[in-house]
């Protein structure tokens, strides 16, 4: 047990709910071995599910299927505004529809190489398994793939994979996906199944007797401050990219819900493990608000490259052939365009800080369509990637047609989140979380195609299959708003927002947003340091004085308050910042999104410590100035075992 | 650039409601129409104002949050470009540009440009669905749809529920969005069964939820920023009268 300045460690954390035994029926036996509610006793349990994306969205749709009642939260204008909606490559099944030898195990195996052994293989081998499920659901829903002449259902490859297993629409996968997520949640709506509640933000977790029981939220609209209680909990809140305040996350999208839920007792896994997607707009001043992805599917038929020389300035057309170096091709011939998200924005970082960068400021690579052009005609290029051409066009002012795009690495996903066990269910009896709020399937590093496919296997067919076990011992006693635990809870929603609206000091809420971006993205971005984390945290926590003591909230609290509502979020995301750089400092190993430069091979690749370091740092709470606890989860490698991740 | 800006204020459903220009100085051509505003919003804290509400979320053009109509017109002068995805770079250095709410009695301005879209998700809770409960899908492969009519399905259905096409209408009609829908369910072999009652229900659903009528101007295809058709109007009110005929 350590006992650092940072972190004290404690008790190991157990998965309990996950059977042992042979893999392959792992899922079989856990389902037969759950308690189940009789159908006519479901409609007397309530379930609260916060969040309508991919996770939310399928999972209230079908818990309400099912005869539960369900509470919906979101804080869009409508459930069909979730996140997940920008999604835009694919979603990966092992139907093996190619016949190119992909199978169950090869989706699993892919997953625990891709995510560099740090998932937890059971729920990776569930996960390839609902995968097909997941298709049939979606083309039941009328979601329009994209199809073959011959009316079937078409596939493309993705990186970190050798077969061709990404089902499409286009570059909009994720569009077509939540709205058939959406339209089944709205049918369920219209049946009075679920009750919606769109512009409610969760602001605090009620818990009674040891049990998540029910959530505060405020009206985004009225801000009236309200006491929602159920027999269950489900967190689908979405992941915390939004930290490094450049993203690609939708600007709205926080981890408020969950971070409450950990300041409550919620232990939250792996915080460090982000994913910086390789191929985004990069920026292009200071105005800059988000970024824009341009989906991975590019590197099927784009060729990623920088000019052999340093400060090369001149036009990409007027470089000759002989002076380009094709990076990818050249450092990883087995994979060469299509190597994992990690390593393709790594070596991008890599040859910008050599000076080979192109674009202002040198932050920069080219994604060059000129081959694919000559070779399939303008025509198929079209048809594969014409809205992501569009997009690029509508935003940067070039023609991709015509010049290279150019690219550079932003913060995508993130791979933590609060610690669940095998049934989904979070240290908080009655709480469980789904989508990309957990931490369970990605270990650390996502592959491509595989946040849609968690998501919705997640929603549809795990936690309507666990959640069972748990409301089985319900309907729970009932919960009023006069309850000692629930006046607290309301008590310390109402102190923050007025603490906020009275501080009226100099500096905007965005504006310490940015800051906070900075030094993450600087400190506990693509390459981390025992020095430059230790002054991120340094930096981090002058930074929450200063927003506790300076931050202006215009307004009132009983109205509309969009700096209000940021104000909130951010102050959860400067606590998270600081465990983020906490968790790096203390994983003292390179592995997935995770590059501490201490740790790497002679030629520069991330070097794992599986000895020292196999398994899921989760964290537990101890006050906004306490130290956080760490509890290890060992990670058992029955099936695959660990190897250096070659992609050569 | 330095341009003024004349926006929408009004303080709540109740408030009457008026146009406030503000400057806004060194404005970047590579900016955003949303980031002006925020640089704008920035201003105005700091200086004590209430700064400017307005809806947004994804800012890549694909949630549909972002709703402003610029100079008259419902997303901006950009065609088949949601607010969102609107650059400064189309403006001239010296411009005025108006900004205002979407303007339609279904949906109720909330506060200065932003507004109540809920009437859209009662449309689709009447019947803009497939009714296939989760676990009863067979086989993906079990019905193969011809790649033209998968096609047409998914550009119907690349529909962003912006609510442009209700704003740009005289007559505040939600055709557009209700006959994306249609179109992209009933070219889908999966979606037969329903076609009929959910051509009738939404119908219905629109009615009730204050829309007006359809008279073909043709103003909502103009600026939707996904390009859907005016034709699938055409497709919708055959849908209707043949469903009509069988009830």
């Amino acid at each position: 047990m350590t006992n650092t300045d940072f972190w004290t460690e404690g008790e190991p954390v157990v998965d309990k709910a996950a059977p042992d035994g042979p893999i392959e029926t792992r899922w079989e036996r856990r389902k037969f071995a759950a308690k189940l509610v009789n159908p006519a006793n479901r409609r007397k349990l309530t379930v609260i599910v916060v969040g309508t994306g991919l996770a939310g969205g399928s999972a209230a749709a079908t818990l309400a299927e099912q005869g539960y009642h369900v509470k919906s939260y979101c804080y869009q204008d409508s459930p069909r505004r979730a996140h997940s909606i920008a999604a835009q490559g694919g979603i990966n099944a092992a139907k093996n529809y190619r016949n190119d030898g992909d199978s169950v195990y090869r989706l699993f195996y892919d997953t625990v190489k891709g995510g560099d052994f740090r998932a937890r293989e059971s729920n990776v081998y569930r996960l390839a398994q609902e995968s097909v499920n997941i298709i049939d659901q979606a083309v039941a829903q009328g979601v329009p793939f994209a199809r073959e002449y011959g009316g079937l259902l078409d596939n493309r490859s993705f990186g970190g994979t050798q077969v061709s297993r990404t089902f499409y629409a286009r570059g909009q996968t994720g569009q077509q996906l939540l709205l058939g997520a959406y339209q089944a949640l709205e049918r369920q709506i219209g049946l009075g199944n679920v009750e919606m509640n769109t512009r409610h933000e969760m602001l605090e977790l009620i818990i009674v007797d040891g049990k998540a029981r029910g959530i505060v939220v405020r009206d985004m609209i009225t801000g009236e401050i309200t006491t929602e209680f159920a027999d269950a909990v489900v967190l689908a809140s979405g992941g915390y990219g939004n930290v490094f305040f450049l993203s690609t996350n939708a600007k709205g999208c926080n981890v408020t819900a969950s971070w409450r839920a950990h300041r409550k007792g919620a232990l939250f896994a792996n915080p460090c493990y982000t994913q910086i997607h390789p191929t985004c707009i990069p920026e292009s001043g200071s105005h800059q608000s988000k970024l824009t992805l341009m989906s991975e599917s590019l590197r099927n038929d784009g060729r990623v490259w920088v000019p052999k020389a340093q400060k090369d300035t001149r036009k990409a057309a007027d470089i000759p052939e002989d002076e380009r170096d094709y990076y990818l091709e050249r450092i990883y011939p087995a994979f060469g365009n299509l190597v994992p998200r990690d390593i393709a924005s790594r070596a991008a970082k890599n040859v910008c800080d050599e000076g080979r960068g192109v674009g202002p400021g040198g932050l920069g690579v080219y994604l060059d369509f000129a081959d694919a052009i000559k070779r399939l005609g303008q025509k198929a290029v079209e048809a594969k990637y014409g809205n992501l051409f569009e997009m690029y066009q509508r935003i940067t002012g070039d023609d991709p047609y015509e010049t290279p795009m150019r690219i550079y690495p932003a913060v995508h996903y993130t791979m933590g989140g609060l610690w669940v066990d095998y049934d989904l269910q979070s240290t908080i009896p009655g709480l469980f979380v789904v989508g990309e709020a957990n931490f369970s399937d990605h270990g650390a590093n996502r592959l491509g195609a595989s946040a849609l496919m968690q998501g919705l296997a997640d929603g549809y067919f795990v936690l309507p299959n666990t959640i069972n076990n748990y409301l089985a011992s319900g309907p729970f006693p009932k919960v009023t708003a006069a309850s000692a635990e629930v006046v607290e809870a309301r008590r310390q929603v109402e102190d923050q927002i007025e603490k906020f609206l009275s501080i009226d000091g100099d500096r905007t809420v965005d504006s310490f947003h940015r800051e906070l971006g900075h030094i993450m993205w600087e400190y506990c971005g693509m390459e981390r340091t025992e020095e430059g984390l230790t002054k991120a945290i340094g930096l981090i926590r002058a930074l929450k004085e200063e927003f506790w003591t300076r931050v202006k909230v215009p307004g009132k609290g009983e109205e509309l308050n969009q700096n209000l509502e940021k104000a909130g979020r951010v102050a959860d995301f400067i606590e998270l910042g600081e465990l983020m750089c906490i968790d790096a400092l203390h994983r003292r190993e390179s592995c997935g999104g995770h590059f501490r430069a201490e740790s790497q091979t002679p030629d520069g690749e991330a070097l794992r410590h599986d000895d020292e370091f196999g398994y899921a740092a989760a964290w537990e709470y101890f006050g906004a100035d306490g130290k956080p606890t760490l509890h290890k989860e060992e990670l058992e490698f029955e099936y695959v075992h660990p190897s250096t991740r070659s992609y050569k | 650039m330095n341009i003024k800006v004349r926006v929408w204020r009004q303080s709540g459903p109740s408030d009457k409601g008026r146009m406030v220009t503000y400057d806004v100085k060194d404005i970047s051509p590579d900016a955003s129409f949303l980031e002006m505003i925020d640089v704008l919003n920035e201003t105005l804290i700091l200086g004590g104002d209430d700064p400017i509400a307005f809806d947004h979320d994804c800012r890549e053009g694909i949630c549909g949050a972002c709703s402003m109509v610029i100079n008259g017109v419902a997303h901006g002068p950009e065609k088949a470009t949601t607010t969102c995805q609107l650059h400064m770079r189309h403006f001239k250095d010296g411009d005025v540009i108006d900004v205002e709410p979407w303007r339609a009695a279904a949906f109720p301005v909330i506060k200065d440009l932003v507004v109540d879209r809920t009437a859209f998700d009662l449309i689709i809770q009447a019947g803009g669905y497939i009714s296939a409960s989760t676990g009863t899908a067979p086989d993906a492969h079990a019905a193969p749809v011809p790649k033209k009519d998968a096609d047409a399905a998914f550009e119907a259905a690349t529909c962003i529920g912006c609510g442009a096409c209700v704003a740009a209408c005289p007559n505040g009609s939600s055709m557009l969005f209700t006959a994306a829908k249609i179109t992209h369910l009933g070219l889908m072999p999966q979606g037969q069964p329903e076609r009929d009652s959910r051509v009738i229900d939404m119908l219905q659903a629109q009615d009730d939820a204050g829309f007006g009528g359809c008279t073909n101007m043709g103003e909502c295809t103009e600026v939707c920023p996904k390009g859907i058709p005016l034709s699938l109007i055409g497709r919708l009110n055959s849908d209707y009268r043949k469903a009509i005929a069988k009830s």
